[in-house]
């Protein structure tokens, strides 16, 4: 490795790179689909490359190449060069990096139990044992598990004299049970929509005891046809960490990502309503309660690693602090510009794509008083909302609307009947600002996705979300007219 | 090196893999070789601040031992990378069961050998350079100066070799370029304006028309007002009918979801007014087009909607054998548990100006473009989402004032039932999978159920 990356910053170099980077990733995957109990895709996946990132003139080039030789190295760091040319001659200001020192190690992801060396007739029989379980309930029109698996092996090294490697493990699985009656299209999902997902090793599946659940959330999806339209209204509702994780990730992840912020996404998703004014004012994102970290260091997070794909070192930054707004997720070219370092939130999606501004893990922290239980116990008239099954928000990611699989009603502190079709909807800052109870750490579970889509040409990211739950005031429920 | 872009090379790889599959025990396999060349100069702040490229080669193995299949799928073509693409692909056919109506690979005689559709490759995409690319940027950036606005936006060149070979004769090559060009400008005065286009040819893009598109438009949404959320008549622009394409497609035109019984689709079920006729069609030299699927099956153009009423679904070979019938060509790169897509849908025209589909809103909004949508009701296709870079009030068949972005909760069933005037243009535009070209609607009645800040 160190053959082909000295080569490739040589060569950058001596055509006049001032900066270059290097990364050399292998990625091995291997996922399994189950349908209505039979297996309906097993896919095993391999990639490895070398991508090269220079600066020329204050401007970015970037080329990358499936071919790991010396001669590829050279060709692959000359396009870069020459790629950062054409950049410059558009460019009005000169790109400057936080200052840093080299940085050397190596990291990997805590595994008990390998999931590349599990028998796959296991992994399968795992699955299907859950889709089973799932499908043989009354009413049930179709299943769907799946199980995936991802590892990088991933070198980085730079000019300066960085040189890294990790290595990153992924897994994660989940059932979804359907139920379909007339225009009624019901689904429930365990342990989450898309499954539940982890840096972790094959215990973490085992522990999810996905045949062990997967029966009763399929009865929940056949109960569902017969349940009452969830009724429109201002109500008090409490978010189960299976819907929560997805509201802090699209109102609070992507709206303090730097990059969002300076506009280099507003061609795709868009920009974000906190602006770096709103950092000096000290801005009141939510209420007291509300304390949101990006932590790249929180054991099974997907946003855990020892350095990001800038050698920047794992850490803990402040986004929201007692309800005001703090800090953002940054790199190395965003964050002097708010005249502070690198948080070490640049992410790439494999050898050929570049690091952007990702989520790491965005925890909204517990609070010590009430748990998740006593929260609903304490609400005298509310919902309580489980398990996402529709996202929307704004391209300044400030009204969203979010639909859950299930509502279930409060009345007296207890959870009851089961409601369809729930949707709530309001402005991000509005949201944060009721939110008057956070559980604690009895219900905080790390949770993520491997979905969160950004940029051009476009990269997947795994992030996740630590949380507990928490119970907000006067939300607008219901929008449908079906 | 070089990029081997030769496509024989590419099916003489295939082969290979073809041949090592059999040896180890395949009764049928499948292998898919994909080759490009792909490259994007991202502008933001009126300069150029993301410029990449990518050189790749991906195989794509389909193993099956009787009815049992395995896929594996790999960046590497050396002789051990091959090796063990064919070992992980037989010893998952190994461990897996039976798929009881496994029906097997498609066969030449339904499919496609050798295709390549001429229209699908353009040399002006296939060497444009990063030179060529930078000046499509400064020429979008050069119209925003000219208004004052600030550009973003991307240009993208991508070449590529497909090729699908497999046991039963088929023999599929096809090389296939497409460019896209898109910018949102953004005024001082907090305007915004979006334009994109998307070609075989990149040298057939007009950057200077898109960025003034853009930067006009931006100019022409400053000082936006809030609108009550509420129902009314809208006109869609094609990058908001782009979504309405793309969402049915997804819900519904898939014979996967009908089989599972998760579609509106019925055949002859009317579902459109009598002005919404929509193909699948990838022989369309508007579209992007493409000679064969992902399992190298012929593409067969495919009518979806005729005058509003349902008439087909598009399949894959799995799909079409469990209802008896041929593969439409519309298979995605196995395994593919979501089913068969619609990558080349086309919205027929009707007779309307674009000042004439405004001149019928006694008050109602033109719309530009919608954002971040997601189904929340599958069967009756109920989306939410957001309008985005230019929403207008109009009053009496006039633009009368710039909108603040809207929230909308609308079955897109519905609109396509309200569709009372279809435009005359019509635009190329990237869809989910493939491209979309699609002309401007009048809708009857939109639901717009939130409001945001700008
Ligand atoms: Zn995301």
């Amino acid at each position: 490795m160190r053959e082909l990356t000295d080569r490739a910053l040589d060569t950058a170099a001596s055509l006049g790179a001032t900066y270059a980077d290097v990364r050399i990733v292998r990625r091995l995957e291997e996922s399994i689909a189950v349908k209505s109990g039979r297996v309906e895709g097993v896919a095993s996946g391999e990639t490895e490359g070398l991508g090269v990132r220079v600066l020329v003139d204050g401007a970015w080039g970037f080329a990358s190449s499936d071919q790991l030789t010396t001669a590829e190295a050279d060709r692959i760091a000359g396009q870069a060069v020459r790629i950062a040319r054409a950049s410059a001659t558009a460019l009005r200001n000169r790109v400057q990096l936080d200052d840093r020192a080299p940085a050397l190690g190596r990291y990997e992801t805590p595994v008990l139990e390998d999931p590349f060396s599990i028998p796959l007739e296991r992994k399968i029989g795992d699955l299907l044992a859950a889709d089973t379980a799932a499908g043989s309930v009354k009413g049930v029109a179709f299943t769907e598990s799946s199980y995936g698996a991802q590892r990088e092996w991933k070198t980085f090294a730079d000019s300066a004299g960085s040189f890294i490697e990790q290595v990153i493990t992924h897994v994660g699985a989940g059932v979804e049970t359907n139920a379909i009656e007339g225009n009624e299209h019901q689904r429930r999902s365990y342990p989450d929509a898309g499954g539940g997902w982890r840096a972790a090793g094959y215990e973490f599946i085992r522990g999810l005891e996905l045949s062990g659940h997967a029966g009763p959330y399929a009865e929940e999806a056949v109960a569902l046809l017969s349940a009452p339209q969830c009724p429109p209204g201002r109500r008090t509702i409490v978010l189960d960490p299976s819907q929560l994780y997805l509201q802090i990730h699209e109102s609070c992840g992507h709206p303090t990502e730097l990059d969002r912020v300076f506009g280099t996404e507003a061609s795709y998703a868009g920009t974000s309503f906190l602006t770096t004014d709103k950092l000096e004012e000290g801005f009141r994102y939510g209420s007291d309660l509300v304390d949101i970290v990006a932590d790249a260091t929180t054991p099974g997070g997907m946003g855990t690693f020892g350095w990001d794909d800038e050698g920047v070192a794992a850490q803990a930054v402040p986004l929201v602090k007692n309800g005001i707004f703090v800090g953002y997720l940054s790199s190395r070219e965003t964050a002097p510009r708010i005249g502070r370092l690198s948080g070490g939130a640049m992410r790439a999606d494999g050898w050929n794509r570049i690091p952007l501004i990702r989520m790491t893990n965005i925890n909204l922290l517990p609070k010590p008083g009430m748990s998740l239980d006593e929260i609903v116990a304490d609400t005298d008239d509310g919902l309580y909302l489980s398990s996402n099954r529709s996202w929307s928000i704004d391209d300044r990611r400030l009204n969203f609307q979010f639909a859950t699989e299930v509502a279930y009603e409060i009345k007296g502190g207890k959870k009851g009947r089961l409601l369809k079709n729930p949707t709530y909807t309001g402005i991000t800052y509005d949201f944060w600002r009721s939110c008057d109870a956070v559980g604690d750490e009895r219900s905080y579970v790390m949770l993520g996705t491997p979905n969160c889509g950004k940029g051009e040409p476009g990269q997947t990211g795994h992030v996740g979300h630590a949380v507990s739950g928490a119970r907000f005031r006067d939300v607008q429920v219901g929008v449908g007219k079906w | 090196m070089v990029t081997e872009r030769d496509p024989a090379d590419r099916l003489a790889l295939a082969d290979q893999v073809l041949r090592l599959a059999e040896r180890a025990g395949a009764t049928e396999a499948e292998v898919m070789v994909t080759a490009g060349d792909s490259a994007l100069t991202r502008f933001a702040n009126s300069e150029i601040h993301q410029n990449v490229a990518e050189t790749g080669t991906s195989l794509n193995l389909r193993f099956a031992i009787g009815k049992r299949i395995g896929v594996a799928s790999s960046g590497r073509r050396d002789a051990d990378g091959l090796r063990r693409l064919v070992e992980t692909a037989a010893a998952i056919a190994g461990s897996v069961e039976e798929l009881g109506d496994w029906s097997g690979l498609p066969t030449a005689d339904a499919g496609h050998s050798g295709g390549q559709r001429a229209e699908a490759r353009a040399a002006g995409t296939a060497d444009a350079t990063p030179e060529f690319r930078a000046e499509g940027a400064r020429a979008v950036i050069a119209e925003a100066d000219a208004k004052g606005v600030v550009a973003y936006g991307s240009f993208a060149t991508t070449e590529e070799t497909i090729v699908v070979a497999n046991s039963r004769g088929i023999r599929s090559v096809e090389v296939r370029t497409n460019s896209q060009l898109l910018t949102v400008s953004m005024s001082p005065d907090g305007g915004t304006g979006y334009a994109e286009a998307v070609a075989t040819d990149a040298t057939t893009i007009d950057p200077a028309a898109i960025g003034r598109e853009a930067a006009d438009k931006a100019r022409a949404t400053d000082r936006a007002t809030g609108l009550d959320p509420g129902d009314y008549p809208v006109v869609l622009e094609p990058y908001a009918v782009v979504d309405i394409m793309d969402m049915l497609g997804y819900v519904g035109f898939s014979a996967l979801a009908v089989q599972e019984g998760r579609s509106f689709y019925e055949r002859g079920k009317r579902i459109g007014s009598d002005l919404v006729t929509v193909v699948d069609d990838a022989t369309d030299p508007a579209g992007l087009p493409m000679a064969f699927d992902y399992e190298g099956v012929a593409k067969r153009p495919i009518t979806l909607v005729d005058a509003g009423a349902c008439v087909d679904v598009v399949y894959d070979s799995q799909t079409a054998a469990r209802d008896g019938v041929r593969s439409t060509g519309h298979g995605l790169p196995a395994p593919n548990p979501y089913g068969p897509f619609p990558l080349n849908m086309v919205m027929a025209p009707g007779s309307a100006s674009r000042e004439e589909l405004i001149g019928g809103l006694a008050r109602g909004l033109l719309v530009t473009r919608f954002h971040y949508t997601n189904v929340i009701h599958p069967k009756l296709a109920i989306i939410t989402g957001m309008t985005r870079d230019g929403t207008f009030l109009v009053e009496d068949g006039q633009i009368v004032a710039p909108v603040r972005n809207l929230r909308f909760t609308q079955s897109y069933l519905d609109a396509l039932a309200g569709v009372e005037a279809v435009g005359r243009e019509r635009r190329t535009l990237r869809g989910f999978l493939g491209a979309v070209v699609v002309p401007s609607v009048r809708i009857a009645s939109w639901t717009f159920t939130g409001a945001t800040e700008h």
